[in-house]
């Protein structure tokens, strides 16, 4: 289907045929209050003109530099099959696949995305994903309210800050109460998220690993929420779950992830992927599409959208979400990824970039005055604090090609000396040497 | 035609009066109007309806709406079979349908008898 925007002869028509005399007219019932003053968009260009302007932007990046950075986004490698594959055409569509007649091939490989994440997190259902890890986990937050019809949401601050800004910033105008347990070094403070609860706690919300790299068990904490009526949430870093303890294994009610590790690239933020995966009893509260496996009338298979009842386009102002469309491309994306690991694959990377971090922790708390910021167990990110500020020694580092990792105190307060330092597969030994030595060299 | 022994909300419920405790499910017009029933979401035991204020929900594979108590009172059963097969809804909406029994706090006013609301279901066609 091209893409025709209409002519002023199609607006004229089809604002006649509705009664309208006028754009403005169309859109009077919304007040002049609440509509945007300007949108703030320069002039159209020319496309030799456009291309220069973005052209010019793309060369202000800094590329090549070795990178330590992870802090939710990872820069795994992605097999160039899994860019061959996703380049076919057939699969640049913006349609909807609700007419399932006309969209087995889309709706098939949206049901074998769900399966693959449901499985990676141990999990029954999972939808068609959502815009990203932290729309996903203010969703995976909605339903337990929703679910439990109750108002308050246990949130721990190993949460990545980035994820707990947006949940404050969505439920800002909600009648809701977000109560944020402080870290003990790095570590997520259990006994303190327990005592938190109460017959008012619509959920818990805990992240593994957490932000500052920590792998934690959260299975107590869950099942005292479970005796509370509350639901478990945790928000995972999906490549690690082929090595870690499942969500579905610490009792959890909703898993989400950031699917970006998944075979995408880092892509300067986006677009990403939303994991949304939950238990069966919850299904009914997953926002967005759903797609099921079943039987037509003559015994065959196909591949329907499901619990449509969930949905703004019946339930109108009653939907689950408003969210009706997913990110079916990086979805997809991240099936063939995984497909082509396969179970195996993805273990390894996790395991390759566990024992790099591994590496790069005895290596960098063998300088003087560097120190690993928790004692607990830790996948391929750790934090590390430093003799002085950490932005400084980023800034020091940058200038010699290496990122060193994220500088903490930009979200956590006290912490100007933390640094968390992560690795995949592709920092090579080498590389942590050298960073080990610059490193040594700015303190 | 609808059975006499019922009463009858405008919205398509009905209610089976019988002492102080009063069954309700929704009519044979409202299951064929919604189609193919896949899930009823029902209160608990013990919480309290409304007359004429919604009380669950019902989907079918086209459509979701809203349940409204024709009577008010306390919950005091609720249909557990709905769960496993809503489809009784299509099947028995006057019988194994049946949804929640209500103990009444009050006598339900201005229902419609089973002619009356006969005139409303053939209106809604």
């Amino acid at each position: 289907m091209p893409y025709v925007p209409h002519t002023p002869e199609d607006t004229r028509a089809m604002l006649g045929a509705i009664g309208a005399g006028s754009v403005e007219e169309l859109f009077a019932e919304i007040p002049l209050a609440l509509r945007p003053k300007s949108f703030d968009l320069p002039g159209g260009l020319s496309e030799m003109a456009t291309r220069q302007r973005i052209e010019d932007l793309a060369a202000r990046n800094s590329n090549g530099m070795v990178s330590f950075l992870g802090a939710g986004f990872y820069d795994h490698y992605v097999p160039s099959a899994v860019d061959a594959l996703i380049s076919r055409g057939e699969f640049y569509t913006a349609y909807t696949p609700y007419q399932p007649e006309a969209s087995q091939g889309t709706l098939q490989a949206i049901f074998e995305y769900q399966t693959a994440v449901a499985r990676l997190m141990g999990m029954e259902c999972a939808n068609a994903s959502v815009y990203d890890g932290g729309t996903a986990l203010y969703e995976a937050m909605m339903m337990a309210v929703r679910q439990t019809k109750r108002v308050k949401v246990i949130v721990s601050e190993t949460v990545s800050p980035i994820y707990r800004i947006l949940l404050d910033t969505y439920t800002r105008n909600l009648k809701l109460t977000l109560v944020t347990v402080p870290h003990a070094k790095g570590g997520t403070d259990f006994a303190a998220m327990q005592a938190a609860l109460d017959d008012a706690t619509a959920c818990v919300v805990v992240q593994n690993p957490n932000f500052f790299g920590c792998v934690e068990d959260a299975s107590a904490l869950f099942a005292a929420a479970k005796a509370k009526g509350a639901l478990a949430i945790v928000s995972a870093y999906p490549v690690l779950q082929s090595v870690l303890k499942t969500p579905a294994a610490m009792g959890a009610d909703i898993a989400v992830a950031e699917g970006q590790s998944l075979g995408l690239p880092l892509f300067f933020g986006g677009p990403y992927l939303g994991v949304m995966t939950s238990t069966k009893p919850l299904v009914r509260q997953m926002p967005g599409r759903i797609v099921g496996r079943t039987q037509d009338g003559q015994g065959r298979t196909g591949y329907v959208l499901t619990l449509q009842a969930r949905e703004q386009h019946i339930r109108r102002q009653k939907a689950t979400s408003n969210i009706c469309s997913n990110q079916a491309l990086c979805a997809l994306r991240s099936l063939i990824h995984l497909s082509l690991l396969g179970e195996e694959g993805l273990a390894r990377t996790a395991r390759v970039s566990m024992e790099n971090a591994r590496y790069a922790a005895k290596k960098l708390t063998a300088i003087k005055g560097v120190e690993l910021l928790s004692d607990k167990p830790f996948g391929n990110e750790f934090a590390i604090t430093l003799p002085r500020s950490a932005q400084d020694v980023c800034l020091t580092l940058i200038e010699k090609g290496f990122v060193p990792g994220f500088p903490l105190g930009r979200y956590y307060q006290g912490m100007d000396n933390a640094l968390l330092v992560c690795c995949t597969e592709k920092n090579s030994r080498r590389d942590i040497d050298i960073l080990a030595a610059w490193m040594e060299d700015a303190i | 035609m609808f059975p006499t022994d019922l009463l009858y909300t405008p919205s398509h419920e009905w209610a089976k009066i019988e002492g102080d405790t009063a069954t309700v499910g929704i009519t044979s017009f409202a299951q064929e109007q919604l189609g193919d029933i896949t899930f009823v979401d029902l209160p608990a035991v013990g919480a309290t309806v409304t007359q004429g204020k919604e009380f669950g929900s019902i989907e079918s594979v086209k459509a979701a709406s809203e349940l409204y108590s024709p009577v008010s009172g306390e919950v005091v059963e609720v249909n557990a079979d709905l769960d496993g097969a809503p489809e009784l809804v299509n099947q028995e909406p006057f019988a194994g349908g049946w949804m929640i029994k209500v103990k009444l706090s009050a006598k339900p006013e201005g229902l419609l008898d089973a002619a009356a609301y006969e005139e409303t279901a053939k209106s809604c066609h």
